[in-house]
């Protein structure tokens, strides 16, 4: 009796199964799937590629993964590669691209269609420079650059013009003192309620100074082949000096006080802030009122332009390698969501740039007061060779502090800086050859 | 078979669930973390060299710097353990007393002294991170009333150790509250009306009945917090700038850079080393802590 009712449950489960198998047989789809952090309005703007990904290639069919937040986003993807599953395109920080690839996480993209005469012509110079151990490895689809982004009101309050943002660092000086508002001891930080300028080197601030301060100052922040720190040089110290004598002289803000430096400027309570088209969209979700402007970062002591560019890029994963139907459509996904039209749709929902040129120089986004500023940026960007940019930051984030709350000489702390980050790049190398 | 072998056999069969699960959950992947030390171990990798015990070499290598993150880790997972285990008990031991002195709303007073053993670590640390703001933080205000200087709290290198403790030690209070109020209830009358009789003095009976008495509990007590302060982590996190354990490491513990090695940097085998180091220190903690302290009391 017992027996019986056993063997019926089994015979069940058989029938299913195999009823499972036939289904997924009669399905010649291919399922790739595709993994970014959860960013809304990136979000939404894949959601919209991947739309019309599917209706143009009906034989595929793309899982958008966008449920991880950013701060779990790489304890996921490395849970889920020994696990066997995981994203077969993958959109990554391109500072992560080397520990990626040297993990054999990434396999190069290949040369149909992603050729390096079509990537050198086609896109930023940011992206062309990516190459790694004479491969690309991620194509993205928009690119961002760092300007300048200042509040009107309270310039007008200070009695500046509120239409013309400093354009040289010598004027930023000023006007970040001009606008800093205290309620007792001017010497005290915590006396702050607005803040001229706050430095941040979490934020984007250690991206300002490594590729664009230094630069102006007349140093350089790496050798040519990236793999040796040159800032801690006098003219490195100078840039260095310049930035922490924000807090620690002029005290014109702080990353301590209202909320950390980049929600102050959300919050309208800062009047000078550097930062990346990406925070475009953060002021318009969370204070639309802000009545602020963008410039093109200032000019430096030499006269020289720079700024820093960076970019979310997509690449295909080991996973994806395996099999080759799904690395047909790995490819195919990936070559239409880094088309100019796709850029296009990314920059209107997004506000991130285009990575192709051609739209990227498009009139309307040279012309828009926004993101004008950004795109102008693109042809002075750099983008920082990163073996570890989590590690790397930290360094500078270190060092900061230890001028700031260490009251370290801002030469030293760069030398001991300069020695953390040479042995972290020192290390990545040592163990690739 | 006897139908009572039966049932010993059905209830082996249906432990064995639990023990199976813990066993796959708990001890295969704590012994997997042995193997990983040995190996280089990236999650991203497809193949993961055995590179020996090169990973303990590096750890004591950071160790012998004069400044490096995982010796700050080290050093302060030991201060707080330091700090926050005598502190703990000390005032648990001190409020438990007092607790089982008053009858009038009693249970009111453990309650609230409980609570906040039972709340989220991360939401408690969130409102303390408040609490500490600057300027329009609880704790700058009330100093302001009176006149004091503002403090930095979580924002200076000095103060930001003590004060993460400080939540740490009145969250896990309520929990040694009622192991020691247990306790206290475990020691028959009798003893203390004969000291009455005797003529002894409050601090005599403490010293001589109550503090031994309560021997059973404090050992249990002295063990269990110090591995939960050895393991700490959440509360770190949540109250440090983007849970990176600063400023300048001064708040960083061993879990939180076993964290950080193997998900940010995906060093996971140099990642196991510590966690094996720190499996060996908490294993040799409690040896030396239970042959010490678990003398039997007369």
């Amino acid at each position: 009796m017992l027996r019986s009712r056993w063997l019926a449950i089994l015979a069940v489960l058989i029938v299913l199964f195999s009823l499972g198998a036939i289904v997924g047989a009669q399905d010649d789809m291919v399922e790739i799937e595709y993994w970014q952090y959860n960013f809304g309005a990136r979000v939404d703007a894949m959601n919209m590629l991947i739309e019309q990904f599917e209706a143009e290639n009906p034989g595929i069919k793309v899982v958008h993964n966008s449920d991880i937040p950013y701060a779990n986003f790489r304890d996921e993807l490395a849970a889920s590669a020994p696990a066997g599953v995981g994203p077969d395109v993958v959109t990554l920080f391109y500072g992560w691209i080397p520990a990626f690839v040297d993990a054999g996480y990434l396999v190069p993209l290949p040369d149909d269609p992603f050729s390096e005469e079509f990537i050198l012509e086609t896109f930023s110079p940011m992206v062309a420079n990516s190459k790694f151990e004479g491969s690309y490895w991620a194509i993205p689809t928009a690119v961002r650059s760092l300007a300048l982004f200042w509040n009107k009101d309270i310039f007008e309050a200070a009695g500046l013009d509120p239409e013309s943002p400093p354009a040289t660092l010598d004027d930023f000086v000023a006007a970040a003192i001009a606008t800093t508002v205290y309620d007792g001891d001017e010497s005290d930080i915590y006396s702050i309620t607005t803040q001229g300028h706050a430095p941040a080197l979490a934020s984007q601030d250690h991206h300002w100074f490594r590729e664009v301060l230094i630069r102006q100052y007349g140093g350089a922040p790496y050798s040519d082949d990236g793999r040796t720190v040159t800032y801690n040089s006098e003219e490195g110290c100078a840039a260095f000096s310049w930035l922490a004598a924000f807090e620690t002289e002029h005290v014109t803000g702080s990353n301590d006080i209202l909320d950390g430096s980049t929600n102050a400027f959300v919050n309208g309570e800062t009047a000078l802030h550097v930062d990346g088209s990406f925070r475009v969209g953060t002021i318009a979700r969370n204070n639309p009122d802000l009545n602020y402007g963008v410039a093109e970062l200032p000019v430096g002591p030499n006269g020289e332009q720079h700024t820093f560019g960076s970019y979310w890029t997509h690449g295909i994963t080991r996973r994806a390698n395996e099999d080759p139907a799904r690395l047909e459509a790995a490819v195919k996904f990936l070559q239409f969501i880094t088309t100019p039209a796709a850029g296009t749709l990314w920059v209107n929902n997004v506000g991130e740039l285009p990575a192709q040129l051609a739209a990227a120089s498009d009139e309307a986004i040279l012309a828009d007061p926004i993101l004008g500023p950004f795109s102008a940026g693109l042809a002075y960007s750099h983008a920082t060779f990163f073996v570890d940019e989590s590690a790397q930051r930290q360094v500078l984030i270190d060092a900061f502090d230890n001028i700031r709350l260490g009251g370290m000489d801002p030469c030293d702390a760069l030398d001991e800086a300069a020695a953390a980050e040479q042995e972290l790049i020192d290390n990545f190398w040592a163990d690739r050859e | 078979m006897t139908l009572a072998k039966k049932k010993v056999v059905w209830a082996y069969i249906f432990l064995a669930i639990p023990i199976v699960f813990f066993a796959y959950i708990r001890v295969y992947p704590a012994l997997f973390a042995f193997q990983m030390s040995l190996h280089d171990y990236n999650p991203l990798a497809a193949e993961q060299p055995f590179v020996g015990l090169e990973n303990y070499e590096k750890v004591l290598e950071e160790l012998g710097k004069r400044k490096s993150t995982t010796k700050a880790a080290f050093q302060n997972t030991i201060n707080y353990v330091l700090l926050g285990v005598p502190i703990q008990l000390c005032l648990a031991l001190a409020i438990a007393l007092m607790l089982n002195e008053i009858r009038f709303m009693s249970t009111l007073y453990r309650i609230m002294f409980f609570l906040p053993f039972v709340t989220s670590t991360i939401a408690i640390a969130w409102v303390f991170r408040m609490l500490y703001q600057p300027r329009f933080g609880l704790f700058n205000v009330v100093l302001q009333l009176v006149s004091l200087p503002q403090q930095p709290f979580l924002r200076s290198p000095q103060q930001a150790l003590p004060s993460v403790l400080a939540l740490v030690i009145w969250q896990g209070m309520g929990f040694a509250i009622i192991i020691f109020l247990a306790g206290l209830k475990q020691i028959p009358r009798t003893y203390y009306e004969a000291a009455e009789v005797d003529g002894a003095s409050r601090w005599h009976t403490f010293r001589y009945i109550t503090f031994p008495l309560l021997n059973p509990s404090i050992v249990y007590l002295l063990v269990l917090q110090t591995i939960s302060f050895l393991r700490m982590f959440a509360p770190v996190v949540a109250m440090t700038e983007q849970g990176r354990g600063g400023p300048l490491d001064a708040t960083t513990t061993v879990v939180l850079r076993v964290y950080r090695e193997a998900f940010q940097s995906f060093n996971m085998g140099y990642a196991s080393s510590l966690t094996v180091m720190l499996f060996a220190l908490i294993l040799g903690v409690t040896i030396i802590q239970l042959s010490v302290t678990s003398r039997r009391i007369n």
